[in-house]
């Protein structure tokens, strides 16, 4: 058998392992981001929504549905590659079934990061469906919308696998999320637009990665954006092939894993 | 003849910790069963680690049927197969799940993969518990389910860590014919105990190796006339072997 079938096979076990997982405990894995989804819709959208109008010309329950069903995508790719990995290093330490294997650390990366974008890409996929009971977005352009979908679950999970892989106990994996990630998703602009910010607010909203990522994305759901869609995904693309030289790094130098 | 492991001067210093390997030169030939033997914390573990990919090295060579673990780590990889010394399976999988995934990581396809993992279950008893959650399993099953996944990429060299560890006599005895068949396949193996009659039993070469180094190494024959009927017995009665470890492990080498 090719070397070639055989990574493949590796990559694919990685994957199946991840998914059937996630079908496993669909009520922790899929559920929690739906039913938040819901009560967001319910407030921010029918609620608050009705008395705020509308933004950038669209109804305000038209301009966050984007926004969350990102805050969505973000958190469960991130979630699952970093608490699926660290947990098999850190509890069960299985992840040594596949240190002592052949399995080479771009076909882990690979492995684990899909399993992260398929449970990022069903959630979101999930809550665009539940955002139907609370309106209807019009999806001007859908590669857009799919690529955006695929690109923020790509680096989220990515960024997982980085702390999956560096932190050292349950604070490690529950202080990026709590403290870094939360805060730049919502001063990303999920609920608002950047132009309704003085212009000092405007100009540190720049800096947050994440505001590029929902723009881009509500450019696909609207046809209108606070920036240009290349930078967007300039942007994206930039920060998925910074945190995969990151994770090859940790990978192959064994930081974290091998004593 | 050729050596299943060839291990030159290996030195192992751990980051703000002890120096657990100092200078260790090992060779196993080609279808032994090998004991190396040790009291806790003297190394057995960390140069397991080596071996296999798990602890990295500070200096020193290690060759796995002539494949140099530096050179062509993956090549090497797929010779040996590890049953740990701790129990480190995903403990919510079924039992054919973790043996079929663990064929996977070696690029085996799932239809080749499963008959064989069933065929490994039902060999070491665990036919019936294919599946069952792995964490129900007991001590002594989760020990043989490890045993099957060390199997399944059907390794050449057998690494076992205190496989028997908890497990009770009846059953560590069927172990023993296990293994023995598996030494008759041509594989070779190499075991670390602290049940030293289980060495004595099973091995055909031995290494002592205390506070990181090889105290005392040759075939069990060697070994065992090592063997003094003087020794004081402190009123405990052990095997020969007990009584040449205990001599050699406690006098400071």
């Amino acid at each position: 058998m090719s070397l070639k079938k055989k990574q493949f096979i590796s990559f694919y076990t990685i994957l199946r392992k991840g998914i059937v997982r996630i079908m496993r405990i669909w009520s922790q894995t899929l559920l929690p981001s739906v039913v938040t989804s819901v009560l967001y819709f319910a407030v921010f959208g029918n609620i608050l929504g009705s008395r705020i109008g509308e933004l950038n010309g669209v109804p305000y329950i038209l301009f966050v549905v984007p926004g969350l069903v990102m805050l969505a995508v973000i958190t469960n790719s991130f979630t699952d590659v970093a608490t699926t990995f660290f947990i098999s290093k850190f509890f069960s330490r299985n992840i040594d079934e596949i240190l002592v294997s052949p399995t080479p650390p771009w076909i882990i990366i690979a492995g684990f990061v899909a399993s992260g974008v398929a449970r990022g890409m069903l959630v979101g996929v999930l809550v665009l469906i539940v955002s139907l009971f609370f309106a209807l977005p019009a999806i001007a352009h859908p590669f857009v919308v799919f690529l955006f979908l695929f690109l923020s679950s790509l680096v989220f999970a990515l960024l997982g696998l980085v702390n999956g892989i560096y932190a050292k106990s349950f604070d490690g994996i529950s202080i990026i999320p709590t403290f870094v990630l939360t805060p730049l998703v919502y001063l990303g602009g999920v609920f608002y637009s950047i132009h309704s910010l003085p212009p000092l607010w405007q100009n540190v909203s720049l800096i947050n990665p994440i505001f590029y990522l929902i723009n881009g994305f509500r450019y696909g759901f609207l046809g209108t954006a606070d920036v240009s869609l290349f930078i967007c995904i300039l942007v994206l693309f930039s920060l998925a092939s910074i945190l995969l030289l990151v994770n090859l790094y940790f990978l192959r130098s064994g930081l974290g894993l091998r004593q | 003849m050729q050596n299943a492991l060839i291990v030159t001067n290996l030195q192992k210093k751990y980051a703000h910790g002890p120096e657990a390997l100092k200078d260790v030169s090992l060779t196993i030939p080609a279808g032994d069963f090998f004991a190396l033997l040790g009291p806790n914390g003297a190394g057995k573990t960390t140069l397991i680690g080596i071996v296999t990919g798990l602890v990295t090295k500070t200096a020193g060579k290690v060759e796995v049927f002539g494949v140099d673990i530096d050179k062509e780590a993956e090549r090497a990889r797929e010779m040996i197969g590890l049953c740990g010394q701790e129990v480190n399976f995903d403990p919510f999988m079924k039992p054919l799940d973790i043996v079929v995934n663990q064929a996977g990581y070696y690029g085996i396809p799932r239809s080749v993969a499963i008959p064989r993992a069933k065929k490994l279950l039902e060999d070491l008893g665990l036919a019936d518990k294919g599946d069952q959650i792995g964490f129900k399993l007991s001590g002594g099953m989760k020990r043989r389910l490890m045993i099957a996944r060390a199997l399944i990429h059907e390794p050449k060299f057998l690494i076992l860590d205190e496989p028997t560890a908890g497990v009770d006599v009846e059953l560590r005895r069927s172990m023993w014919d296990y293994l023995t068949t598996l030494t008759k396949q041509g594989i070779t193996i190499l075991l670390t105990t602290h049940y030293l009659e289980e060495a004595e039993q099973l091995a055909k070469h031995v290494a002592i190796i205390n506070k990181g180094k090889i105290i005392a190494s040759g075939t069990m024959d060697e070994i065992l006339a090592m063997h003094d009927t003087s020794m004081p017995q402190n009123g405990y009665s052990g095997g020969k072997l007990e009584d040449v470890f205990i001599k050699l492990t406690s006098s400071g080498s």
